[in-house]
């Protein structure tokens, strides 16, 4: 087996620190090194975004990163959205909007979201479809899913 | 998943010392969205992955209207179509770089990765096919340069030697009156993998009249992305006319050899080739006389 590498990196805004082996993903990482089970495992192999962060300001699939990458990056998921006595906007829009049935898509169709509304805060229900197209759901027929995000685009 | 070791490289005569001591089972890992996924399906025998993200030179993105493009090989998607000049100067590769996997994909994977994955379907190499890309290899015995239709040799085989690695790609600056364009044919709007994809660059005389010269590329009808060079030279020197179009669009489909899949029938794909590649050539065209 290979050795276990030392990774320190930041996870939503806080410096942490593990051991992991190379073939570990960042999704394994969270889910059962840090015990951090938002993000979803759905397909791995990057077709269904259950799995989608945020890496150095860019939306990834976890399930196509190695956890030993993150070395000195920065992660957000979405452990991170919520304050402690307040959702998110995009969190209170999915519940507003009933955007979520079985809920296994919803953390990364937000972190996906979040993504989204960083770098561009009004974005056309064109655009919202296009930037969510690697997200899959399987419940809730995607229309609910958008009009929460253009809800959170509009609430801010 | 299989186990290996991990190696972030930090110079590129370390990453080619590690690739030619290591040799078949070495592996480098850029944005990993092949890669990945091959070893943890076990398609891939890797023991050692090399990590070239922090080579300084896989990062540079470097546009000069004068000398052209300089693409590193692990420059991501976004990179590419975030950077407005190299949306005006080379459309056709930013039409493949926004239709690669989603906006997730796009934030890990690069034109430089999706070449050396080789795939035949791979929408990222028709687009340096004909915007005249040249790789540039590092390897033991120094640098060297490859024309990017002699860099796919199979499926998932390229012209990499042992302990050589791909650094960048160079593309020409574009001639004056010239576009590009690429598209594909998938039955979904997103998300999928080409069942034929066709690139077109032209280049038209001052009136945007004549054709002065024209390059066709073809995905998924031949085990390696395929220039289609006598349906390109064709053009040269003709008038922009549909029989012009349709008769490169025919030497595109003679040179055609797809097989039947789940994707498709290799008399769909035969068929598809003629309609891609006029709507490449057309749209090419169009770009040429939208711009001021
Ligand atoms: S689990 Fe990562 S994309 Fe599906
Ligand atoms: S709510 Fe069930 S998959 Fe989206």
């Amino acid at each position: 087996m290979a050795r276990r590498s030392h990774v320190q990196t930041t996870l939503n805004g806080e410096t942490v620190e593990f051991l992991c082996e190379p073939r570990q993903s960042l999704l394994e990482v969270l889910r059962d090194e840090l015990h951090l089970t938002g993000a979803k495992e759905g397909c791995n192999n990057g077709n269904c975004g259950a799995c989608s962060v945020i890496l150095d300001g860019r939306l990834v699939n976890s399930c196509l990163v190695l956890g030993v990458e993150t070395e000195g990056k920065s992660v957000e998921t979405i452990e991170g959205l919520a304050e402690p006595d307040k959702l998110h906007p995009i969190q209170d829009a999915f519940l507003e909007n009933a955007a979520l049935q079985c809920g296994i898509c919803t953390p990364g169709f937000i972190m996906s979201a979040k993504a989204l509304l960083d770098q561009n805060p009004n974005p056309t229900e064109h655009e919202v479809r296009y930037w969510l197209a690697g997200n899959l759901c399987r419940c809730t027929g995607y229309d609910k899913i958008v009009r929460a995000v253009l809800d959170a685009a509009a609430a801010k | 998943m299989r186990d290996f070791s991990y190696i972030a490289a930090t110079t590129i005569p370390e990453a080619v010392a590690l690739l030619d001591e290591k040799g078949e089972n070495a592996r480098i890992l850029a944005g990993g969205t092949d890669l990945i996924v091959q070893v943890r399906e076990a398609r891939r025998d890797v023991d050692w992955m090399i990590d070239i993200k922090s080579i300084p030179e896989v990062n540079v993105l470097d546009y000069n209207a004068d000398t052209g493009l300089v693409l590193g090989a692990a420059v991501e998607c976004y990179k590419i179509y975030a950077d407005d000049a190299i949306c005006d100067a080379y459309p056709g590769l930013i039409d493949a770089t926004t239709i690669i996997g989603g906006t997730a994909i796009q934030g890990r994977a690069g034109v430089g990765g999706n070449l050396c994955n080789a795939s035949p379907a791979a929408d990222g190499i028709p687009p340096l096919i004909v915007l005249n890309a040249t790789c540039v290899i590092a390897g033991p015995n120094g640098e060297r340069e490859l024309r990017v239709e002699q860099f796919c040799t199979a499926p998932g085989q390229t012209a990499l030697e042992k302990g050589e690695m791909l650094v960048s790609m160079k593309i020409p600056a574009p001639a004056s009156n010239s576009s590009s364009y690429y598209l594909r044919f998938i039955p979904r709007n997103e998300m999928d993998i080409a069942v034929v994809g066709a690139g077109a660059s032209v280049t038209l005389d001052d009136a945007k009249q004549t054709i002065v010269s024209a390059r066709i590329a073809l995905a998924a009808v031949a085990p390696t992305p395929l220039f289609a060079e006598e349906a390109s030279a064709l053009l040269a020197g003709r008038e922009v006319s549909d029989e012009a179009i349709d008769a490169a669009a025919q030497a595109a489909q003679a040179i055609a050899r797809p097989i039947s899949d789940m994707r498709g029938t290799a008399e769909q794909r035969t068929h598809l080739v003629g309609v891609l590649t006029r709507r490449a050539l057309n749209g090419a065209i169009q770009r040429v006389r939208d711009a001021a």
